[in-house]
């Protein structure tokens, strides 16, 4: 089967326009709202539940975002070469994948009905925040879905929607800028639709408060506790022109 | 010197004086207006007063078994924040385990006013009721910031007091043993901020030039660790910007040579600002003294002596500037807190080296002493109260040195002592300089310590330099950075911002002028636009009063002052009546005639409405 003019489009033309919207926005973003920059933490509101729900989230989804790095970056023929066989590997990645899914689907699930509950944490949510949840909520289950529909498979015996020889390639492919359309384009139509969730995700990242994600404070583990700053030498630099503030 | 001097930094520190605190809150409310009245920091009270014994603001913040906040000093004698170090922040960076909820402060409300003109005809009088500023939804008022002002629940609140808790019986609430004073507090713009220190982003940072402690607004990513870090709890978390502020130590104000607004509204004058040199090389090592009762000791020795000519080397030698030096000579601060050793850290066992200061109240001894028939203001009697007083020594050693009763003892000497002393001088005794000498002082020292708390004169309270750093600073000037109305054509500069041919700003500009004394009154009491002659826009006219121009000219003597300004011809022609007519008697008129019954026909000059009226007002 060879692609469609719609799988040029979706796995040839649209991860750039996501990639250029992802750097682009993340830049923009930088530069004009680094005061809108934040977690947008509602602990002060509520802490009984965030305190449960939110490490089970985010522990949840750090294991799943190594699971895809290892799924996606690693080729086949490495793990082959080490000696790990195919078997092996998929009974390892769907079940750590399935628990790692499963509990950040519980996480944000909690999360998720203690910000409608209660009562200022909801007030407190905007439309952005609504719109982002129902794409992350979407791709954590297409993601789920992908994982339970290929542990069927194997139980089952068939191997076809092997994503390692199908979305992996592809994914590789996009970033040495020649799209391999065909190996996407193989894929089962859960990966499909996995995919096109996760490059809406991405393309609206930098524009929702998941930007915060990017400023994982892993520095501090480096430096003084401590800091002295000392005053600008000239007022701040203002990142754009200053102009009337009423028009 | 026999210890060497490591590198000097200047700290614009801070004084009160607790025995002249009435607890007003004017402090709060100034602050509050100035910095904190914006939506998503209601609850948010940079400074805020307390009444001791209490709970404090938020609700048992004194209680770090509880909060965590502060540092801990290691078996290794290293120092670590009390919450923990960086991996365990980071660990525990999803949900902060020891953040103070909405609760513990308050929840923020408002009345529901508009009830109050859209609620239907009825028998009842429509009331406002509360409702969160957070939710929207009707709440039950069950606490405010300060809800234990002046020991209000008495026992049952203040017996939640940690302190309280930790010296037991030794406070009474029963009403007739009782004791009460205020705290104010503001941050503490420590030495070694432990917020700071929480910070995983490094959004949080002590200025070099005069320390003062502040939140870069463009890092802070809303980790909410610094809040858990100050033992203060002097940190918040503004829930609309998800982004943490604190008190700035006013130093837009600060730097340009003013008092805090805090400091400036003080009718107490209760508040000292001065610089504090003090060497940075020896602060860690002092935090981290083993026992916390050498804390104020250690705190002590990392201030510098400005006067000592190897301390004025060593601070040019580190770049500041000789005002600043000069100021330092002269700094409350370091009076009060090092040469005579009356003021004490607040809480000095977090081991943050707080830069807010406090001289203990001595309780109101002198009557006590006086209703027992002793000489209420002899040094000797007054010395030997001091372990009687109705505020127990111990409560005050637990805020201010750890628990050690010697230095508050101390301090209380010198302040029984103070006024020993003066009383003979006031009664034109001879000076008995064993006084000053029995607690360690001279005559002299006595004296100035007076002047500067008891006569509390602006320019000696307020010694702040103006800020370094900046080329136009350091030649002592500073330049405002700019007017945002002062562009090219804008009202800053004249005009009015580009010819407009419609709306509001279309005509002719007006002229800008200082508002002078009558005009302001004009304007506040009038119901009418007032001032210079314009062109009335009838869109924004309410239908009240005489706008120039609208009506007929009226007789001269029935028509109000501001009818005539608005003539010019005439005005001049007048003026001299004018003068005239600006006598009180002819203010007062303003008030009906600005009633909105102004119209055709209304009280001639003599009628009953503006006698009444004028009785009125010199009856109240």
């Amino acid at each position: 089967m060879s692609p469609t003019a719609l799988d040029y489009l979706l796995w040839g033309a649209l991860p750039y326009v996501v990639i250029a919207v992802l750097v682009g926005g993340t830049i923009w973003r930088y530069r004009y709202d680094r005061f809108g920059w934040t977690t947008r933490s509602s602990q002060l509101y509520e802490s009984r539940l965030l305190r449960i729900a939110s490490p089970v989230f985010h522990f949840g989804l750090l294991v799943v975002i190594i699971g895809h790095v290892v799924g996606l970056l690693i080729p086949e023929g490495w793990t082959d070469a080490v000696g790990i066989t195919n078997d092996m590997y998929h009974v390892t990645a769907l079940s750590l994948g399935a628990i790692a899914g499963v509990t950040t689907l519980g996480g944000i699930t909690l999360l998720i009905w203690r910000r409608r509950t209660t009562g200022p944490v909801f007030s407190a949510t905007t439309v952005n925040d609504k719109v982002m949840y129902a794409v992350l909520v979407a791709a954590i289950l297409a993601g789920l879905a992908t994982t339970l529909l290929s542990a069927v498979a194997g139980l089952t015996g068939g191997h076809e929607a092997d994503y390692r020889e199908t979305v992996s390639p592809w994914f590789r492919s996009v970033f040495v800028l020649q799209p391999d359309v065909a190996a996407m384009s193989a894929a089962s139509g859960a990966f499909k639709l996995h995919t096109l969730v996760g490059l809406a995700l991405f393309a609206l990242f930098p524009f929702t408060r998941l930007v915060h994600a990017f400023s994982a404070p892993v520095w501090y583990l480096f430096r003084p506790y401590v800091v002295y700053r000392s005053r600008d030498r000239e007022p701040t630099p203002v990142s754009r022109p200053i102009r009337r503030g009423w028009s | 010197m026999a210890k060497r001097i490591g590198r000097v930094m200047a700290q614009v520190a801070m004084v009160m004086n607790l025995d002249k605190c009435i607890g007003c809150h004017t402090c709060s409310v100034t602050c509050k207006q100035a910095w904190t009245n914006r939506s998503g920091m209601e609850y948010v009270w940079f400074n805020n007063v307390e009444t001791r014994p209490g709970q404090g603001y938020p609700r048992r913040y004194e209680d770090q078994e509880r909060w965590e906040g502060g540092w801990r000093r290691t078996a290794a004698g290293r120092l670590k924040p009390r919450a923990g170090g960086r991996l365990k922040k980071l660990a525990t960076i999803f949900a902060n385990p020891k953040m103070p909820s909405i609760q513990d402060y308050y929840e923020p409300w408002t009345y529901d006013y508009e009830h109050l003109v859209s609620a239907p005809l009825g028998d009842d009088i429509p009331g406002a009721r509360p409702r969160s500023l957070l939710t929207g939804e009707p709440v039950k008022i069950e606490w405010s910031a300060n809800w234990d002002d002046d020991l209000a629940g008495g026992e049952q609140l203040g017996s939640q007091d940690p302190i309280v808790q930790r010296i037991g019986d030794k406070v009474r609430f029963e009403y007739e043993q009782a004791f009460m004073f205020y705290l104010p507090r503001i941050c503490e713009h420590c030495l070694n901020p432990s917020c700071v220190a929480s910070c995983p982003s490094g959004a949080m940072y002590k200025r070099a030039e005069d320390g003062i402690v502040l939140v870069d607004q463009d890092k802070c990513r809303g980790w909410r660790m610094c809040v858990t870090g100050c033992p203060y709890k002097k940190v918040y978390f503004n829930h609309k910007t998800g982004k943490a502020e604190k008190c700035t130590l006013c130093y837009p104000r600060v730097e340009v040579g003013m008092p805090t607004v805090c400091s400036e509204t003080c009718v107490g004058r209760l508040r000292y600002l001065g610089v504090v040199l003090y060497d940075v090389e020896r602060v860690g090592k002092a935090a981290a003294v083993k026992d916390e009762q050498d804390l104020y000791e250690a705190q002590l020795d990392v201030f510098l002596d400005p006067d000592d000519r190897e301390v004025q080397a060593a601070a040019a030698r580190d770049g500041i500037p000789d005002r600043w030096i000069e100021s330092a000579k002269r700094s409350p601060v370091h009076l009060l807190a090092k040469k005579f050793r009356v003021a004490l850290p607040l809480h000095p066992e977090y081991r943050t080296m707080p830069m807010v200061w406090y001289i203990p109240p001595l309780s109101p001894v002198v009557d006590a002493l006086s209703e027992t028939g002793h000489d209420g203001e002899d040094a000797g009697n007054l010395f030997a109260a001091i372990d009687t007083l109705r505020i127990p020594v111990e409560y005050l050693a637990e805020l201010f040195t750890a628990g050690d009763p010697e230095p508050v003892t101390a301090v209380l000497a010198k302040l029984a002592a103070m006024r020993a002393h003066m009383r003979r001088v006031n009664l034109g005794e001879e000076r008995d300089e064993s006084i000053a000498a029995s607690v360690g002082m001279t005559g002299e020292d006595v004296e100035r310590m007076y002047r500067l708390l008891a006569l509390a004169k602006y320019d000696e309270r307020y010694v702040i330099p103006t800020a370094y750093g900046v080329d136009e600073a350091d030649r002592g000037v500073i330049d405002e950075i700019g007017c945002s109305l002062d562009f090219e054509g804008g009202p800053g500069m004249g005009g009015m911002g580009g010819q407009v041919p419609f709306g509001e700003a279309s005509g002719r500009p007006r002229p800008a002028s200082v508002e002078t004394f009558h005009a302001l009154r004009d304007r506040q009491t009038s119901d009418a636009n007032s001032g210079p002659p314009r062109r009335l826009n009838l869109l924004n006219w309410d239908g009240k009063g005489r706008p120039p121009g609208l009506f007929p000219e009226r007789d001269q003597e029935d028509s109000p002052a501001r009818d005539q300004k608005s003539s010019p011809a005439r005005d001049q022609k007048t003026s001299p009546e004018r003068d005239q007519e600006d006598s009180p008697e002819r203010d007062r008129r303003h008030g009906p005639e600005a009633d909105g019954k102004g119209g055709p026909g209304r009280d001639g000059e003599n009628g009953p409405g503006r006698h009444r009226r004028t009785g009125d007002e010199e009856g109240t």
